[in-house]
């Protein structure tokens, strides 16, 4: 049985010109101590899909689904007070920017040992050597001492580090990074990304890693979903991806990444990811899309093996032929 | 800690000396003098008037004067009233505890509803239990404190016969001042039931003094915890699965505080702006009463003695916002002690 397993996965935002749909309809699948990357480029629903697992959306947000259901556990239909006792424990998130998600009025110890006492009850004093013990294990010098710091006193990176000290502490089965690189120097980014991969190793634990940085991926996860604009574009293994991705949209991708610039010219993809105002009446990257034909902008795109795309790439040659006879013919 | 503590109080010096100057020149702007009040109607000659001055001192240059001033400030002597005859500092010190009890009074009202008020106003925000928390304070806040003192006392005094109209405590009662502070001395005293006599002439005042800050500080709550509720580390307490009593009480409003204390020590200050209006409006022997009476009077001593004093206790209480400030926001204390 999967540890994780989301059926169309809906959030709508009500904003003063209507609804805005941030995710439309994503299935995910994830199994026991597996690590996943979702990825897209800002505005395509990556986080906002994993805030609706958590229950963290603010409240002009609307979460709908025909399934989500975690470790056997119904998340859908559950009161708020029985998912929290879920969330912090089996599930936990850490956020991008480490410098404004700790609490700059408490101690890091306080932080840390409030979320053991709560999960765990008993006093929250007698969680310290626990805390010292989770600050040495994520590679925070001096713990001891830093028990009693404030978050203003340290660094992005050691913040970072502190967060996920405290996101771990619970021993979850589950933990979900929401970019947990992007705020930090390029240094610190392959440790941190280190540490997350190694606490993953040694607890057993499954990670989500939501990242717009393909060498990330490439680096760390087994599987990998691509989001644009709330939709989920391709789901594949990560190596098949790299080899032969399937959706334009992945092909785009990959093909910003520097390594694959030629001519000391980025390829970057032309506009942005289509806001409230501008949703195109077909396949949503039909505007951007090199490939598109005439059928992308007016017929919303199907999905075939995973993959959202009126015209697949790197088929077989005959499989290709065969579905553009049938599109046109 | 103690850094902070004393760079305080060197920026208390110049602020102490500006004081003394706006006291000392404040009365003297006044068209008229002490003299001339005392003569009344009947008026005095011009030999006599100029004689009196020259007896009282004030034929001599300002700057003289304002010296004579400091030097006697120095000595711990602020003159003596003209109109009493007694030291400035004995006169302050018998009524300044009667304000500073409505005061305090007044305060804690205002923060026991005005906090708790403005959070539930920011937690249901745009519903109608926000909107009528939020137009009640804008009313509150519009009132004038004479017409709301006079329309509580006609509500609850006259009508329902609930609390007294004025005075601090029943003649029935007779309690000797130890503190001055009348909820403290009837304590002190054996006299059964003036405790609740004093608590019962405190209702009103402090509802009528306390209604403007309460409005600013339940909507300064408001609108900080509303800024604070949108803030990452509030995300991060929800996903830690902490109630969402836990998060709204402990980690947003801890940091909303930061700006909900500045207000409340400005509100302080203004205090007694508001406490004049209500000491005469309930007939309370305050500092209030007694400040406007010596200024229609042009006691210059126990005008500029009664200013310095007055605009020091609010220093002193500033002090203690700022040092309460630094408690409640760490980022300050460190700031400080790594300079």
């Amino acid at each position: 049985m999967a540890l994780l397993e989301i059926v169309n996965l809906t959030v709508d935002f009500a904003t003063a010109t209507g609804s805005l749909r941030a995710v439309d309809g994503i299935n995910l699948t994830i199994d026991e101590g597996e690590i996943v990357a979702i990825v897209g480029e800002s505005g395509s629903g990556k986080s906002v899909g994993m805030l609706a697992l958590m229950g963290l959306l603010p409240w002009t947000s609307t979460v709908t689904a025909d399934r989500i259901s975690f470790n056997g556990q119904d998340l859908l239909n559950m009161t708020d007070k029985q998912r929290r006792k879920i969330i912090g424990k089996d599930i936990s998130m850490i956020f991008q920017e480490p410098m404004t998600s700790l609490n700059p009025c408490f101690t890091v110890g306080y932080q840390i040992t409030e979320v053991l006492s709560h999960h765990f009850g008993g006093k929250r004093k007698s969680y310290n050597k626990k805390a010292i013990e989770l600050l040495n294990q994520v590679g925070i010098p001096a713990a001891e001492s830093r028990l009693n710091s404030f978050p203003h006193q340290l660094s992005g990176g050691m913040c970072q580090r502190v967060m996920i000290a405290m996101m771990i502490a619970c021993k979850p089965k589950l933990l979900i990074a929401d970019e947990p690189t992007t705020a930090l120097d390029v240094t610190i980014q392959a440790q941190i990304l280190e540490l997350l991969i190694e606490l993953q190793q040694s607890h057993g634990m499954a990670l989500v890693l939501i990242t717009h940085d393909m060498a990330v991926v490439a680096e760390t996860a087994e599987r990998v979903i691509v989001l644009y604009a709330g939709q989920q574009v391709e789901q594949r293994k990560v190596k098949e991806l790299f080899e032969n991705p399937k959706h334009p949209y992945s092909e785009a991708l990959l093909n910003a990444l520097p390594e694959r610039a030629q001519d000391k010219h980025l390829n970057a993809i032309p506009g942005v990811v289509p806001g409230q105002m501008d949703r195109p009446r077909g396949c949503l990257f039909s505007p951007r899309c090199n490939y598109a034909q005439d059928l992308c902008s007016q017929e919303k795109a199907p999905l075939k093996d995973g993959i959202l795309c009126h015209f697949p790439l790197n088929l077989s040659k005959s499989k290709k032929q065969k579905a553009i006879n049938l599109e046109t013919g | 800690m103690f850094r902070f503590l004393i760079n305080r109080l060197m920026l208390m010096v110049p602020v102490f000396f500006g004081v003394t100057l706006v006291a000392f020149g404040f009365i003297r702007v006044l068209p008229g003098d002490p003299v001339e009040v005392l003569a009344g109607e009947r008026g005095v000659s011009p030999e006599r008037h100029a004689e009196l001055l020259a007896q009282l001192g004030f034929d001599k240059p300002l700057w003289q004067q304002y010296f004579n001033y400091i030097g006697d400030i120095f000595q711990g002597d602020l003159g003596t009233s003209l109109i009493t005859n007694r030291p400035v500092v004995e006169e302050f010190f018998e009524l300044f505890p009667a304000t500073a009890e409505l005061g305090l009074c007044a305060i804690l009202f205002a923060l026991i509803i005005g906090i708790p008020a403005g959070i539930i106003a920011a937690i249901k925000r745009g519903t109608w239990v926000d909107q009528g928390i939020m137009s009640i304070s804008l009313t509150g806040y519009s009132m004038p404190i004479f017409w709301w003192g006079l329309l509580l006392i006609i509500l609850f005094s006259n009508t329902l016969n609930l609390t007294p109209v004025s005075g601090r405590l029943s003649f029935l009662f007779d309690v000797p001042p130890v503190t001055g502070f009348m909820l403290i001395d009837t304590l002190l005293s054996d006299e059964k039931g003036s405790f609740l006599n004093a608590l019962h002439h405190l209702i009103l005042p402090s509802i009528v003094l306390g209604t403007i800050p309460l409005a600013v500080i339940a909507r300064q709550t408001r609108s900080a915890m509303l800024e604070v509720l949108s803030e990452d580390y509030v995300r991060t307490a929800r996903a830690k699965g902490l109630s969402t009593f836990r998060v709204v009480a402990i980690h947003a409003l801890r940091n909303a505080m930061i700006t909900v204390v500045t207000v409340i020590g400005l509100q302080i200050s203004l205090l007694l702006a508001g406490a004049i209006l209500t000491e005469t409006i309930f007939g309370w022997p305050g500092i209030g009463k007694w400040i406007i009476f010596s200024v229609f009077s042009r006691d210059y001593f126990a005008v500029q003695g009664g200013l310095l004093l007055i605009a020091t206790s609010i220093m002193i209480v500033n002090l203690i916002v700022d040092l309460l400030y630094g408690f409640i926001n760490p980022r300050i204390l460190h700031q400080k002690s790594k300079s």
